[in-house]
């Protein structure tokens, strides 16, 4: 089932939570809403569940207008961050649940709910603890139980709201996983909202990226890391470094280097560059070789990270090398070296926020 | 070794200890506070709570229940029992609604609403009473509309189980906020989200998770009412057979002299007291048996 968002805009008392916001999810899509938190990811998922009203703006399922719509009537499968599991009920109970409050005309029979949650039980691998509570589970298992919950009742929509966010990293990798499979299985289109920009890459199909109520930009994993539309989103997908100066005739001045800035409107403005395009070497060989002093070296994993000092403007600069880049190099702690971005990306700094 | 020893069989079975112990006071203090306690609960509550059966069986079992079987006692019993069937279930709905609405809902007021549901906790007994009295009462406000339609409040048993509702309503809300609030609204939204409208998701969802404590509320509020006195005594009019509660059939009781009598209706009180007590420690034991099966 598709969904629309046209024209949302939500206050809290005086604070706009969301400002306009419109987006279009196709059907069968798995989409990311990916932003710090205040950024309004959460009221937009509630908003499109129904269990917050906007106070402009319509939501559309399948082109139909459900914005007066009560939750109950909406059959979205919400799961939450902190699983909101019935305590009082068994892991069986809690799954059945939807299918039980059914209005008799529509309820299935008790052998058809038996069937339909043991086979839950088994998707999400937690057929053995059915008779057991929420509070003997761990969090993953908790989590998938609450995933089980929102799939009895066969969703049009299915949003999760930070539902890997309490979870610890090894568990929230798997589960991560776990997800994307299952919504290749269902097909079933979903929402979720994350902090985590890595997690939002590595499962959507689409990433919406918010801030400040507003959305920064749309597009696939690829376009926004590859093509960021501004600075926020720059900053925000990965590790960055600037570097603040003047374009003038398409070159950028910073410190006491010129970088070449092609296509590039004069005034001030502000480069970006990600910490694994740089280039270091042992000589000044462009006028974009900046002379840094090496300050760290982190060798943990397969890539190295390295923070080094500029030396004209005392500056640190981030940059990551793989393993086998570092072993050709062999730095070392205290050296000078040259270090040239490259691959640059300005902004003029009128829009820069950061 | 021993202190090594305890150390592991107890964090084989109950880690807990492990780290009680910084806290444990020597053999010696723990005696005297143990001592303070049990001799203090004695000398306070045991001797006196003795004393009334003793007083009570004074003039032997027949003379006891003649005087619990007197058609004044019993009227006492009943209108008691009367007021505390009417109070209990109004007060049980006046307080989850009240607690639902301020656990669930934001508004403006809401921490004017919860310090006017602790009022009667604030408010002398005797002042409420007056309040009714001055309100219901024959030249009170709303005294000659009510003698129009030939309605009595005061005086009679409406007065008694208005003051009685008045003085006990916080106990409920007042037990439920707390746990509501703790409790937070995720698992009624996870509810709606499955479907369920508003009435099931508080029977199925809600309800359960607060039973314990409204029902602890429910005894708290059914000790109360039963004991009531100051509030109920202004109201009622003391008439023998027709508005006197357990408590104030004691007290005439005592003032005519016949103490065994009033000893016999007080043992009775006090056995619904202990009896109050023992559901209240079984509540106690089954919650926190069920908070320690969701640590």
């Amino acid at each position: 089932m598709s969904i629309i968002i046209e024209n949302v805009t939500k206050y809290y008392g005086s604070y706009q939570a969301l400002q306009n916001i419109n987006l279009e999810i196709k059907s069968g899509e798995l989409v990311a809403l990916l932003g710090p938190s205040g950024s309004g990811k959460t009221s937009l998922l509630r908003i499109i569940a129904g269990l917050e009203q906007a106070e402009n703006g319509n939501i559309l399922f399948n082109e139909e207008n459900y914005t007066n719509k009560h939750v109950k009537d909406r059959n979205v499968g919400f799961v939450f961050q902190h699983y909101a599991l019935f305590r009082n009920m068994t892991i069986f109970d809690n799954v059945a649940y939807g299918l039980k409050v059914r209005p008799r005309k529509i309820r299935p029979s008790k052998t058809a709910i038996e069937q339909k949650v043991t086979e839950l039980l088994q998707l999400v691998k937690l057929e053995g603890y059915k008779d057991r509570y929420p509070s003997q589970l761990s969090g993953g298992q908790r989590q998938r139980v609450a995933l089980a919950r929102a799939l009895a009742v066969e969703p049009n929509i299915l949003l999760l709201d930070e539902p890997f966010g309490a979870l610890d990293a090894k568990v929230r990798k798997e589960l991560r996983r776990w997800l994307r499979r299952l919504h290749d299985e269902f097909n079933v289109t979903s929402v979720f909202v994350t902090h985590d920009q890595e997690e939002a890459m590595d499962v959507a199909d689409r990433v919406v990226i918010m801030n400040e109520g507003k959305i920064e930009q749309i597009g696939t994993p690829e376009e926004v890391y590859d093509q960021p539309k501004n600075p926020f989103v720059y900053d925000f997908l990965g590790s960055v470094n600037l570097f603040k100066g003047k374009v003038h005739q398409g070159k950028l001045a910073t410190g006491n280097v010129e970088i070449h800035v092609p296509d590039s409107e004069d005034g001030e403005s502000t480069g970006y560059v990600r910490a694994h395009n740089f280039i270091i070497e042992r000589e000044s060989l462009e006028t974009d070789s900046i002379a840094s002093v090496i300050d760290h070296i982190h060798t943990i994993g397969p890539i190295v990270r390295i923070e080094v000092i500029r030396q004209d403007i005392n500056e640190p600069l981030e940059i990551e090398l793989t393993k086998e880049q570092y072993n050709n190099l062999e730095l070392k702690k205290g050296e000078i070296v040259f270090v040239r971005p490259k691959e640059l990306k300005v902004f003029v700094d009128y829009m820069a926020g950061i | 070794m021993l202190a090594n020893h305890n150390s592991v069989a107890a964090e084989t079975n109950k880690p807990v200890i492990l780290t009680r112990n910084a806290t444990k006071e020597p053999k010696s203090i723990q005696w005297i506070l143990i001592s303070i306690v049990l001799l203090f609960l004695t000398l306070f509550l045991v001797v006196p709570l003795i004393a009334i059966f003793v007083k009570a069986f004074e003039k032997g079992a027949d003379a006891y229940f003649a005087a619990i079987a007197h058609p004044d006692s019993m009227s006492a019993i009943k209108l008691t029992l009367i007021v505390v069937l009417i109070t209990l279930p109004l007060n049980a709905i006046f307080g989850v609604v009240a607690a639902w609405t301020i656990t669930k809902y934001e508004f403006k007021g809401k921490n004017f609403l919860i310090t006017l549901i602790d009022l009667p906790f604030s408010v002398s007994p005797v002042i409420a009473g007056l309040i009714f009295v001055l309100l219901f009462g024959l030249h009170g406000a709303l005294g000659p509309l009510l003698q129009n339609y030939d309605i009595k409040v005061i005086f009679s048993i409406p007065g008694i189980v208005i003051a009685s509702i008045f003085i006990t309503f916080p106990f409920i809300a007042r037990e439920l906020i707390p746990l509501m609030q703790s409790q937070g609204t995720s698992e009624e939204e996870a509810s709606l989200t499955l479907g369920a409208g508003g009435f099931k998701t508080f029977w199925y969802v809600t309800l359960p998770n607060i039973k314990w404590g409204l029902l602890y509320g429910v005894i708290l509020c059914n000790a109360r009412t039963i004991g009531e006195f100051g509030a109920v005594s202004v109201v009622s009019g003391h008439i023998r057979g027709m508005t006197n509660t357990m408590p104030l059939h004691i007290e005439i009781l005592y003032n005519e002299y016949q103490f065994s009598a009033a000893f016999a209706v007080a043992s009775l009180m006090s056995i619904f007291a202990i009896i109050t007590l023992v559901i209240k420690i079984f509540i106690e034991w089954k919650t926190d048996f069920k908070s320690s099966k969701v640590s």
